[in-house]
């Protein structure tokens, strides 16, 4: 079948078989690996992506679900001048340590911000609860998202 | 940030691996796919115990898209891989041990093909009366997991007795006995097993894999093809967590096999997460029998320990886990009588294996609830309990080896002792609400640091001037997320007084780093920043020393090496690093050095075996931890509200690294004291996936404190120990006696789920 959406900002348009998962296609058809896989049936959150700006499971999506739609994915986040905040306050807080949840964490927290511009740390914690890590204990991750708020208002 | 800075030791160094794994540019295992791609999988047994009497792959040869269908008999070496005791087939010949061993390989164009061959595959299997627990696998007429061992179920007993253990009891004002189960615990790292393989246009078998030991892989996939290891080249990306799961083969071989029959096309092959709680390894479960006895001060006297491990059907590193807990058995005290034992044993339950804390989690669990049952039984407090006994430089530990390295034992409890969290404990557990109640509780731990006595802790480093003029710095250890990669880049740039921007990094590959042992063992930084040090010292004297014949100044005295260029500070003159390279032989712009960690030359136990399998250790680092837990009275439901690790793990490189893996080890200990249930039934495992095996979310945790106490280690680089796995010893025991002091009541088996700590809770 054939589909049309906006991809990290460019419009495309593809053949894809009808029952693609959305992870797969932009994985292996569109070489956007930044997108991971871990569990595979929505647990975990690491194939977070963004559609419409908000955040979405990759792997619980067929690919005729982004029809029409505007999808971002880790590699579409980074503006004309670099690093999104979030992702720029990922690295000063050291929340990113073997880095696989990373890409759907900072998404997660995108949009986050995007629905609730000032949480509370306990906020944060709700908001980034569908996305398991593994390495960092969570604490640093807490610490980047607050971090990217103050950037932001700075 | 990498700016501009020259890195220096004990300040922040953010991560450069960091900048792409936050773009999503870092490539890891799981992300090589390629033109032409093979889809490769296995056939998984199903049941725990079976004669296979037939494995009928025709109808699967016949799936449209299927490439190659490979058993057993298409190995044309070795079927037998492991770490120590070579007893796991690759693909099965004779029998199933474990539900997840692998009957067949499969390789298919597509992922659906893939799935659709597997499912054609017809197996005949004989099921076999199966054993499940360690102790009764010990017994008279238990069912052989390997009918060829001479053991028969028993891998490896260690035992280690000092002083006089017969008659020190009577000696003791308190004896407390109890045993301790704690449970499998799943690594659960986020990228599952996975990895990508090719043959080379000259023959050679370059694998990419997420793993923790590529030039142990590199050996093993060697042995199973029948080849020379020269023609196996193995590279190690950045591994998407690893936590102790990847030490050792778990898709190398298959992945090596299946190259040999793609044509010359990549083949990959990643596991899903229901494929890698079944075939991969996990934490083993372990029942302790405690005996522990004190004088009426709180002296403590006398230990006799019996500690049984269940390694599952594999070796894998089951000998070695079980002497390594056998070490830590004692605790971090001075106990002039010990007698300690324990049995590493063959069951059809899943494979047990490396896991962060390598047998330490679960002996600190048993001995750090000892000690505050003792407190309790001798009405002292836990920490001057602790304190009293706690492990100085120059006493002898409980296997009765000389502490020669640094111990900040005392120091870390002294500090716990003053601290408000302990001071002001009283009034938080009186703020309960209604229907809650409120526990502190505290416990000492320690970590060994590298390999042990008789596998050789070596390092290689190698560092090398470019032709461009950069510094490139080759990581002979694998990086999993712990941050050694960035952190060689520091020690690399503050020996070397080069800028990030200066610096270049190759993560191990076979072909081009040296082999420098696995990422375990809280030996990354340890054992290779030695090497390092070493390697970049080697470089820059070289790098002055030349500089110095070009510019026909007296010597290196008047040279500084500054970021990109060599400066003579008497003239003014300065040389690019680029343009000195192209003075210098290719040789000349390599530095190696070879480090090897000192070894404990005490010799415990009388079983050569045991030395072999990594006791004793000669540097641990040490801790203590506080944790503050709110029960439900209700749900039995536990909360934890505060937590606190005060850590000697010597000096630190760069704090937020160090605090990475403190924080880290303590969420993974809670998920091991609360919620991770694994369970398994005659040998299937019932929680397969993320929704039944529950590990913490950020809703779970509190915000933690970390406090460090900076001890210089004399053998460690810049005065370091490893930190990579002390903290995740702590949680569960300190949890413990948390919820015990809350409830008046102790659980002896984990996780404390709210329905066990509900049912000891309301037990009359």
């Amino acid at each position: 079948m054939k589909i049309n959406f906006v991809l990290n900002g460019r419009e495309i348009e593809l053949t894809v078989p009808s029952d693609i998962r959305v992870v797969d296609l932009l994985r292996e058809e569109l070489d956007l690996t930044g997108t991971k896989e871990s569990c595979g049936s929505g647990e975990c959150g690491a194939c977070t992506i963004l559609v419409d700006g908000q955040s979405r499971l990759s792997c619980l999506m067929l690919a005729a679900q982004l029809q029409g739609r505007e999808v971002t994915t880790i590699e579409g986040l980074a503006g004309d001048k670099g690093r999104h905040p979030v992702q720029e306050a990922f690295v000063s807080a050291g929340a990113v340590q073997c880095g696989f949840c990373t890409p759907g964490m900072v998404l997660a927290a995108v949009d986050l911000l995007e629905r609730r511009p000032d949480p509370s740390r306990s906020e944060i914690r709700e908001g980034l609860s569908g996305n398991l890590c593994r390495c960092t204990g969570y604490q640093k991750i807490v610490d980047a998202v607050e971090m990217a708020v103050h950037r932001e208002e700075g | 940030m990498s700016d501009g800075r020259i890195p220096q030791i004990g300040v922040v160094f953010p991560r450069t691996d960091a900048l792409t794994k936050v773009s999503g540019e870092e490539k890891f295992a799981a992300d090589y796919y390629g033109r032409d791609l093979v889809w490769a999988g296995v056939k998984r047994a199903g049941i725990p115990h079976a004669r296979l009497t037939s494995l009928d792959v025709d109808q699967a040869r016949l799936v449209p898209g299927v490439i190659a269908v490979l058993t057993h008999r298409d190995i044309p070496g070795e079927n037998r891989q492991g770490v120590v005791r070579k007893d796991q087939p690759v693909l099965v010949d004779d029998k199933v041990r474990h539900a997840g061993d692998a009957l067949a390989l499969v390789l298919a164009e597509s992922k659906p093909a893939l799935a659709a061959a597997l499912n054609s595959i017809r197996c005949e299997l004989e099921p076999l009366p199966g054993v499940f627990d360690p102790e009764q696998a010990l017994a008279e007429g238990a069912p052989l997991v390997h009918e060829d061992n001479p053991g028969g179920n028993l891998l490896l007993k260690a035992e280690v007795k000092t002083g006089e253990t017969e008659s020190a009891w009577e000696e003791c004002a308190a004896v407390i006995e109890a045993c301790f189960e704690t449970p499998h615990q799943e690594h659960c790292f986020l990228e599952t097993e996975s990895g990508w393989a090719k043959v080379e246009s000259d023959g050679k078998i370059v694998i990419v894999a997420s793993t923790q030991t590529p030039f142990r892989d590199r050996t093993e996939v060697a042995q199973v093809l029948g080849r020379d290891h020269t023609g196996i080249r193995v590279i190690a990306p950045y591994a998407g967590g690893a936590f102790g799961g990847k030490d050792g083969i778990s898709v190398q071989s298959l992945l090596a096999l299946a190259a040999l029959h793609s044509q010359s096309r990549p083949v990959k092959m990643w596991w899903d997460r229901e494929e890698s709680f079944s075939a991969g390894t996990k934490r083993h479960p372990a029942r302790m029998y405690y005996r522990l006895g004190a004088k009426a001060d709180g002296t403590l006297h006398a230990v006799e320990v019996r500690l049984y491990l269940d390694t599952g059907p594999y070796d894998h590193l089951g000998g070695a886990v079980m002497t390594q807990a056998v070490e830590h058995s004692g605790g971090p005290y001075r106990i002039p009588h010990a007698w300690l034992r324990g049995w590493s044993v063959y069951t059809n339950n899943p494979i047990g294996g490396a896991f962060r804390g390598f047998g330490v989690a679960q002996v600190t669990a048993a001995m750090e609830q000892m000690m505050d049952l003792l407190a309790v039984k001798l009405d002292l407090d836990p920490i001057q309990l602790r304190l009293k006994n706690a492990i100085r430089r120059g006493d002898k530990n409980c296997v009765g080896v000389t502490l020669t390295g640094s111990a900040g034992l005392s120091e870390c409890l002294e500090k716990m002792a003053e601290h408000p969290g302990w001071q002001e404990r009283q009034t938080w557990i009186r703020a309960a609400g209604p229907l809650k109640r409120r526990g502190v509780g505290l416990a000492a731990v320690m970590q060994a640091v590298g390999y042990g006595p008789f596998v050789p802790d070596v390092a290689n480093a190698k560092v090398e001037l470019t032709l461009e003029g950069k510094i490139r710095v080759y990581s002979g250890v694998v990086d999993m997320g712990q941050g050694n990669a960035a952190t060689n880049l520091q020690i690399a740039g503050s020996i070397l007084s080069q800028t990030p921007a200066q610096m270049e990094l190759i993560l191990p590959d076979t072909d081009r780093t040296l082999p420098s042992g696995s990422a375990s063992a809280s030996r990354c930084t340890y054992t290779f920043g030695n090497a390092l040090i070493g390697a970049a010292q080697a470089l820059k004297d070289r790098i002055l020393q030349r500089s110095a014949d070009l510019l026909m100044a007296a010597g290196p005295d008047e040279l500084v090496l500054v970021s990109g260029l060599v400066r003579r500070v008497t003239t003014g003159q300065e040389i690019p690093l680029a343009v000195l390279a192209k003075w210098l032989t290719d040789a000349e712009r390599i530095a190696v050095y070879r480090f090897r960690a000192p070894v404990a030359q005490e010799r415990p136990a009388k079983d050569d075996q045991v030395r072999l399998h990594g006791l004793p250790h000669c540097i641990f680092s040490y801790g203590a931890h506080l944790a503050m837990v709110e029960v439900d009275e209700l749900t039995g439901a536990v909360e934890v509200k505060g937590y606190l690790a005060i850590t000697d793990s010597g000096r630190v490189l760069n704090p937020q690294t160090y605090e990475q893996q403190i924080h880290g080890g303590i969420v993974q200990g809670l998920g091991y004291a609360l919620s991770e249930d694994f369970r398994v039934t005659d040998g299937l495992i019932q929680t397969s996936d993320l929704a039944t095996y529950i590990i913490p979310t950020a809703m779970d945790v509190p915000d933690m404190l970390s406090i460090p106490v900076e001890i210089n280690e004399p053998t460690g680089p810049f005065g370091l120990k490893g930190v990579g796995e002390v903290a995740m010893n702590g949680p569960l025991p300190a949890v413990a006696n948390a919820v015990a002091a809350a409830c008046g009541k102790r659980c002896y088996s984990f996780p404390l789920t709210s329905e066990r700590v509900l049912q000891v809770m309301t037990a009359s």
